[in-house]
């Protein structure tokens, strides 16, 4: 890999926005050199590649940053045109993948954040809140699969699958040893669990995702601090 | 064909302006439906079924929603004339990201300065300043922050400008003091026939305000 092409991508581990713009950047098959970020202790490069947000992820393609990890996501698809392309060329369709996707950004993810980040009855809200916009969701994905079944073979990863999934899985042990119950539940959303369930197989996601236990490990984290710092 | 492109609209909101200017912009006639929010129309409800919000842009049947999803659609389909959006993509990166900058601070904070008093309402204005700030040291010495012509951020950008006459009263600050070249692009951007008819004035906007703090009881 020559100086012409140079990708380094800033981002933290457990980050889902680091997380997408790195499986991005594996399914296009791009070479790239990865920075992990310490949060507490940001890399001078970090402030001096994002200083409007100073956060992760940021990609720097031949010196130029990038941040946002949408706005990242866009920029790799129409930077290496090669497969898979993560918007479809037809205007309306494009119009309709950046709709779900602002959805499940905006409003699963802070749903999700604030269930994660709180407890009583405002966590019990946020839940309440989190499956009304899961079945939205639910409802919402049927014109994508029409026939009901997303199904493994030559998926072609787009935008809102990345989103998604780096986001959401179907791995319901974990949801249930740190929530006490099931986030992504087959009974009440079987598309988005049957989804969730091809793309977390797909063999780039599968060796990307870290072990269960670290994973518990870091959401008890993130939710200690938090409610720790709510009481302060 | 004017049916073929509807827009379903509440006169007030920087949303709708947003599409109004692009539709402008494209020299595209189209249908302009205002909406009661407290009465909302059954095509509004049919196209928008998930938020029920405006604008919502209705092209041959077809509803796109949210409104810079919206732009983006209009710059796609009408790609032949005054391009909004760059054709590199590391400017279109750019102007996606000051976008949704815009998004993310903007409403929300000028939002907070007229809802709000005292302490949270000097911090929402420090904040709008620094935002404000940000946006000016990216427009720069460029006429429009599209370059020489409007572009995506000039059109997410532009139409919180007829809002902040409403801001200025509420927080009693002026805006122009603290980012005089913020203000001028925006009267440069007016003296353009496809903002100035899309962007109501500010007096208006100001009266809008008083009537919803009436109406949800904000001093």
């Amino acid at each position: 890999m020559g100086e012409e092409n140079k990708v380094v991508l800033h981002g933290m581990w457990i980050s889902p926005y680091s997380k997408r713009v790195e499986l991005a950047l594996k399914f296009k098959g791009i070479p790239f050199e990865y920075v992990e970020e310490d949060l507490q202790n940001k890399s001078p490069q970090l402030l001096q590649y994002n200083p409007v947000h100073k956060k992760v992820p940021v990609l720097v393609h031949n010196g130029k940053p990038i941040a946002e990890s949408i706005v990242i996501l866009e920029y790799i698809d129409e930077t290496w045109k090669n497969q898979p392309r993560f918007l479809p060329q037809d205007p309306y369709k494009r119009a309709k993948v950046r709709f779900w996707t602002s959805f499940v950004q905006q409003q699963l993810c802070e749903s999700l954040l604030t269930v994660i980040k709180t407890d009583g009855e405002v966590q019990q809200k946020a839940f309440g809140n989190l499956f009304e916009k899961l079945e939205v969701l639910e409802e919402g994905i049927k014109e994508i699969f029409p026939d009901g079944n997303p199904c493994i073979g030559n998926y072609n990863i787009g935008l809102l699958d990345l989103v998604m999934l780096s986001m959401f899985s179907p791995n319901n042990k974990i949801q249930e040893e740190v929530f006490g119950m099931k986030i992504i539940d087959p009974e009440k959303t079987p598309l988005i669990f049957s989804w969730l369930t091809v793309l977390h197989q797909l063999p780039l996601v599968k060796e990307s995702t870290p072990p269960d236990d670290k994973v518990v490990a870091i959401f008890k984290f993130v939710r200690e601090n938090a409610l720790k710092s709510s009481l302060a | 064909m004017s049916e073929e492109v509807v827009l379903l609209d509440f006169w007030p909101s920087p949303f709708g302006m947003r599409v109004r200017i692009a539709l402008a912009e494209k020299g595209i006639q189209y249908e302009y439906q205002e909406e009661d929010l407290r009465n909302k129309s059954d095509l509004l409800l049919k196209m928008n079924p998930i938020h029920k919000k405006i604008p919502v842009l209705i092209h041959r049947g077809k509803p796109v929603c949210e409104s810079l999803i919206q732009v983006q659609y209009i710059d796609e389909v009408w790609h032949d004339k005054s391009p909004l959006i760059p054709s590199d993509p590391y400017q279109r990166a750019n102007a996606r990201f000051w976008a949704d900058f815009v998004d993310k601070k903007i409403y929300e904070i000028g939002t907070k300065i007229w809802t709000t008093k005292g302490e949270e309402q000097a911090a929402a204005k420090k904040e709008f300043i620094e935002s404000l700030k940000l946006l000016e040291g990216e427009l720069g010495d460029k006429p429009y922050f599209g370059g020489d012509n409007l572009g995506y951020v000039d059109v997410a950008l532009l139409p919180f400008y007829s809002w902040f006459y409403a801001y200025e009263k509420c927080g009693n600050f002026t805006i122009e003091e603290e980012c005089p070249k913020l203000i001028a692009w925006a009267k440069r951007c007016l003296q353009k026939e496809s903002v100035a008819k899309s962007l109501p004035d500010q007096e208006k906007v100001y009266g809008f305000v008083l009537q919803l703090k009436k109406a949800f009881g904000i001093e």
